[in-house]
Order: structure tokens, then C-alpha cells, then sequence
């Protein structure tokens, strides 16, 4: 198990640190930061106190070792655009994009297993032939189409739920919240929407394909034969032994939905992180990119591992099969 | 001695068209519904798209053809759409239907490339890595390992956005169909290296190769021609489906600005441009170009899924 745990974490500090190498690469490819921070007009011994003020006189590796342990640290320095620190712009965000990505999921839990429960037990039927059917339709839908779409339907026709925005948040110590609101959680539903929509289908393929593979084992039939009820066969006992993937593929997706909020947020105008990181990328803000490329990779990682190992020790067979 | 049966050989060989008349994968293709309607629309939009200078009513590219008095027209079917415009105009006076078919050019015509290359790119990384094994396949999939546990889409962003800026401006619009083709190969060659590795692995190790390497043929011919074919079916799987992913990456980066610039818009482009004018009451600029992509996409990923179906041989 100690061998495990280090190889996975080992594995895990390797991808971040390529993470960080890239980031910092972001930073060499777009330019000289001496030219970005100074004018024009600056002289040679301007520019050379800067150099080495930030350190840009010394070799690559130790460079790049500066950029780890600021990184490490929180320090990400100051954004070239309005000179305010990085971390303190990005952790001002983080709370919209998180409360968006936690009422997603909720919502594709909540759809996505009872659909995955009916489409599995009444397979023959055409509702669920037809649900299978339409899964297929949503996980090629473009998210920002979706998001497009819900707007035109519910804000412009039919003006119900606000298009843009978070509505009014309430300050809790340093966490901003927009769900203690009537405004704020009127304009979270279409982003968690659309937001979900992929997800919904990837819960309820998941729970289907278990539920068939549960449904056929010999307890089920037992439980059959002793004449338990048909509902509480599908939903106590066969969707228990179900949940235990739905809850690790939701652990990792989390992540990557983190990641991919951006687009909606794009489309929402929600003021998360990923607005602020693709309003960073059009003025080529590089400081806020890399922070923001560390930081969800990070919490990318962190899930993977933590999934990961909690997988181990539940199921001894798994410590071995690192590959 | 006198009676021995034809060899194989002798038989009246089948031309490559029965061969494929008489596969499985075309009576499984014939069963299937979903694939046929797949293929029929996917088709379609090929054909619109390669001949939209004949079809479209104008060219959207040559802006003397646009006349500002022809700005923001609904669809012909509501009051005040007028022909030649079916699908209305945006407001420079843009048609509509032709603004997408040469759209659906330029966002197929990127999905293709990109798939050519990471193909390339993959099924290259793949061979070496698993025919030489050792540190070269260590230091390939490391790579790979990588490249998937940063979110695919901020890949995609950082390389265009970068790219973008350090290209020297007379080149910014030419390259950056060039810079998107190859920000989305950068992801996908790893799952093709996998998957060719994997089989490669398995390959190497039959003795059709052992006796090829006997016999003295060099390694790149042992990997191209020997081993690179028996692992082309799960290849050409997963070349249908990221097909359908590099349509949608491309349209995602249009649409967030990262991508196609508005002078030469591809599907993604259009929905970011049209999407401005969602709240001034001009639907149709962005609801077509929506609808088209996500046909497109669709009638791709549904016949990439039967072919997965049909090329495996556990379903059977």
C-alpha cells in the first residue's frame, strides 16, 4: 500500500510540474517580459536593473526552479493588464465557477441515474429505445450550442430566467454566494443546465450499462425468487451495487468540468475564473494564464489521485496493477 | 499425385469491389438504420460544402456583393425575408445559407486535416513506441500521460492563443487555420499511439514477425508493412469519432474567440458573431449556423459509434 501511495503521488507531482514547465513556457514563447513591462523609450541600464530585479540574468533551470517555489508559494505575480496580484484575481473568482460546477452536478446526478435506472430495466420499450437513443444526440452537442439554445428559449421568447450574470451574491467571509439569493439562483439554472447536459448523458449510459450488468448476477434472481417487489429490487438493491463508478466518474469529472465551465461561462457571462482566464487570453495576460492553467490542473490531479487511492484501499487487487 | 485441388490462388480472385460488397462491415452497415441516415446527412453536407460556389446565392468572402440595404432580413417564410436570401442575412448584409456552406468548408476542411495529421503523428509515436519498447516507449507515453491530464480544451487555448501572438502579423491569418489544425493533433495523437502501441506490443511477438526479422528485413519495413496493418481496425475507430471531436474543438475555439478569425468564419465563428445579436431580435444569424454544426457533428459521431459496434469482434 506505502509503495502505491508514493508511485501515485510521485506520478502526480511529475504531471505538475510539466504543468508549471509549460506554463513557464507560456511565458518565454510570448516574449521578452522586459519589453512588456517597460516603454519604449527605457535605456539599456533600465532594462538591465530590470533583468535583474527579476531574475532573467540567471541560467534556465534555476528560472525556472524560481517560478516552482513562487508557484508553490501562491505567487504568481501581478497581471500585466491591471497590475493586480493573480492569485487574489483568480480565488475572487473561484467560488462562482465552483457553486456552477457542484449545482451541475447535482443536476446530472439527479437526472442522469433515474433515467439510467428506467432505460436499463425497460429496456424493450420504446421511450427507452428512443432515451437511448437521444444520449447519443447529447454527447455530440456542442455545450456552447446548448447554452445558445436555452438562452434563445427561456430569456428571449420566453423571458423567463435571466441570460447573463449571477444575479446578487451574499458575502460569507471570503466566499461569495449567489445561491442565498432569489436573483442569484434564478440565473444559475440555465448555466448548470447546459452546463450538465453532457453530463446527464454520461451518468445515464454509465448507470445503464452497470444496472444490465447487476440485473443478471445471481442475487438479483434471488431476490426475485423470494418475491421482493420489483421496485425495490431495481432501486435498493441493483442501484447500490451500481453507484459506487457513478460516484468515482463524478469525482473525476469535476475537474474537468472546472476546466470546461469556461465555455459556459463564455456564453453565460458568469464571472468565474474561466471568463477571467479567456479575457486574459485575448489581451495575452500571461500571468493570469499560467496561474489558471496551474491551478485547475491541480485540482485536476488532486481528484485523480485522491480518487485513485481511495480506490486501493477499498479494493486490495488495485494496489498491484500500476501499470 | 494427378488430383490435386486447385490452389487458393487459382480461384477466380474477387475484385476489391465485391470484397467490400460481400464484407460484414457492409451487411452490418445495411442493417443498421441510424448508420444509413447518418451516412446519407453526413454525405449531403459534404456535397453542399464542396459545391457551395455553385449553390450559395452569394459569395460571402467578396464584399462589393454586399449590400448594406440587405442587412438583418429574416428567413423568406416570415414577413420581410426576401429571396435569394432563404435563411435571412446578418448585418452587413451577409446570406445567411451561404455564410454557412462555405462555413461547414473550412470547419471540415480543419477536422480533416487534423485528424491526418495526429494520425500520422500517433500511429508514428505508437509503432516506435512499441515495436522498440524501452526507454523510447518510457519517454512517448510519459509524453502522452501528460498531455491527458491537463483539460483537452485549455490545451487547445494555450497553444492557438500563444501561437497567435508570436506569429509575425502577415502571417497570423494564414497560419492560424495551420495553428488550430495542429493544437488539436497535439491531443488526439495520444489516443492513437495507445491504441497502435497496444497492438504493436502484441504483434511483435507472433511469429510472422520473428520470422520476417529472420529473414533479415529492417525495422521500418517490419513496422510499416507488417505490423502497422493488423493494427489499422481500432485506428480507423477512433479516427471516425475524433473527427467528430476536432469539428467541435474547432467551432468551440471560433466561438471563444481563439479560432477562425471573422474574415474567413468557419461554423463557430458565425454562432460567436451571431450570438451578439441574440437579444436584439435577429435569431436567425446565430440559430442556422447552430443547427448546421450540430448536424454535422452528430450524423459523424452516430456513424462513428455503429463502425465501433461493427469492428468489434466481441459484439458479433
Amino acid at each position: 500500500m506505502l509503495a502505491f501511495l508514493i508511485k501515485r503521488s510521485a506520478n502526480a507531482v511529475f504531471v505538475m510540474l510539466s504543468v508549471s514547465f509549460i506554463a513557464f513556457m507560456i511565458f518565454r514563447f510570448v516574449g521578452d517580459p522586459v519589453d512588456l513591462m517597460l516603454n519604449e523609450q527605457a535605456t539599456q541600464a533600465q532594462r538591465d536593473e530590470l533583468r535583474i530585479r527579476l531574475g532573467l540574468d540567471e541560467p534556465f533551470i534555476m528560472q525556472f526552479g524560481t517560478f516552482v517555489s513562487n508557484a508553490a508559494q501562491g505567487d504568481f505575480g501581478i497581471s500585466f493588464r491591471n497590475q493586480q496580484d493573480v492569485l487574489g484575481m483568480i480565488s475572487e473568482r473561484f467560488p462562482a465557477t465552483f457553486e456552477l460546477v457542484i449545482v451541475a452536478t447535482i443536476i446530472s446526478l439527479v437526472v442522469g441515474i433515474p433515467l439510467g435506472v428506467i432505460t436499463a430495466i425497460r429496456r424493450q420499450t420504446w421511450y427507452a429505445e428512443a432515451m437511448q437513443f437521444v444520449s447519443i444526440i447529447g454527447v455530440s452537442l456542442p455545450s456552447f450550442v446548448v447554452g445558445i439554445g436555452l438562452i434563445l428559449i427561456f430569456s428571449v421568447w420566453l423571458g423567463w430566467l435571466p441570460a447573463f450574470g449571477r444575479g446578487e451574491t451574499v458575502q460569507l467571509g471570503w466566499w461569495s454566494t449567489g445561491l442565498l439569493t432569489h436573483s442569484g439562483r434564478m440565473s444559475i439554472i440555465l448555466p448548470a443546465l447546459s452546463l450538465s447536459l453532457f453530463q446527464i448523458t454520461l451518468v445515464m449510459r454509465l448507470v445503464r450499462a452497470e444496472m444490465l450488468e447487476v440485473l443478471r448476477s445471481d442475487f438479483i434472481k434471488f431476490a426475485r425468487a423470494r418475491g421482493i417487489p420489483a421496485r425495490a429490487i431495481h432501486f435498493r438493491h441493483a442501484l447500490r451495487n451500481c453507484l459506487m463508478p457513478v460516484v468515482t466518474m463524478t469525482a473525476m469529472q469535476i475537474g474537468g468540468l472546472i476546466a470546461f465551465a469556461l465555455v459556459t461561462e463564455t456564453v453565460f457571462q458568469w464571472p468565474g475564473m474561466g471568463l477571467l482566464f479567456i479575457q486574459a487570453v485575448t489581451f495575452v495576460d500571461v500571468p493570469i494564464m499560467a496561474a489558471y492553467l496551474c491551478i485547475v490542473a491541480l485540482i485536476f490531479v488532486l481528484l485523480n489521485t485522491i480518487v485513485d487511492i481511495t480506490y486501493a484501499m477499498i479494493d486490495p487487487r488495485l494496489r498491484g496493477a500500476e501499470k | 499425385m494427378t488430383d490435386i485441388p486447385a490452389p487458393i490462388s487459382a480461384r477466380k480472385p474477387k475484385s476489391r469491389r465485391e470484397m467490400f460488397f460481400d464484407s460484414d462491415l457492409w451487411w452490418s452497415f445495411r442493417k443498421s438504420k441510424p448508420a444509413i441516415g447518418a451516412a446519407i446527412v453526413l454525405l449531403l453536407v459534404i456535397l453542399a460544402a464542396i459545391l457551395a460556389p455553385v449553390l450559395s446565392p452569394q459569395n460571402p468572402y467578396d464584399l462589393a456583393s454586399l449590400e448594406l440595404w440587405n442587412a438583418e432580413l429574416p428567413p423568406v417564410w416570415m414577413e420581410g425575408g426576401q429571396m435569394p436570401f432563404i435563411l435571412g442575412t446578418d448585418v452587413q448584409g451577409r446570406d445567411i445559407l451561404s455564410g454557412i456552406l462555405y462555413g461547414t468548408r473550412i470547419s471540415i476542411f480543419i477536422g480533416i486535416a487534423s485528424v491526418i495529421v495526429s494520425l500520422v503523428i500517433g500511429v508514428l509515436a505508437g509503432l516506435t513506441a512499441g515495436f522498440y519498447g524501452g526507454w523510447v516507449d518510457n519517454v512517448l507515453m510519459r509524453l502522452g500521460d501528460v498531455l491527458l491530464s491537463i483539460p483537452i480544451i485549455l490545451v487547445a487555448i494555450l497553444v492557438t492563443s500563444v501561437a497567435q501572438a508570436i506569429l509575425p502579423p502577415q502571417l497570423r491569418e494564414a497560419g492560424i487555420s495551420i495553428v488550430l489544425v495542429m493544437a488539436i493533433a497535439l491531443y488526439s495523437w495520444v489516443q492513437y499511439a495507445r491504441v497502435v502501441r497496444a497492438q504493436a506490443m502484441v504483434e511483435r511477438r507472433k511469429e510472422y514477425v520473428q520470422a520476417s526479422r529472420l529473414v533479415g528485413t529492417p525495422a521500418r519495413r517490419l513496422m510499416l508493412n507488417h505490423i502497422l496493418p493488423n493494427t489499422l481496425t481500432p485506428v480507423f475507430v477512433a479516427a471516425t469519432l475524433n473527427f467528430g471531436l476536432a469539428i467541435l474543438i474547432e467551432a468551440t475555439l471560433s466561438f471563444l474567440g481563439v479560432g477562425m478569425p471573422p474574415n474567413q468564419p468557419s461554423l463557430g465563428t458565425l454562432i460567436r458573431v451571431g450570438n451578439q445579436y441574440l437579444f436584439s431580435g435577429s435569431w436567425w444569424i446565430v440559430l442556422f449556423p447552430s443547427i448546421q454544426l450540430c448536424i454535422l457533428v452528430v450524423a459523424v459521431n452516430m456513424l462513428g459509434d455503429w463502425l465501433r459496434d461493427a469492428l468489434n469482434p466481441k459484439l458479433r
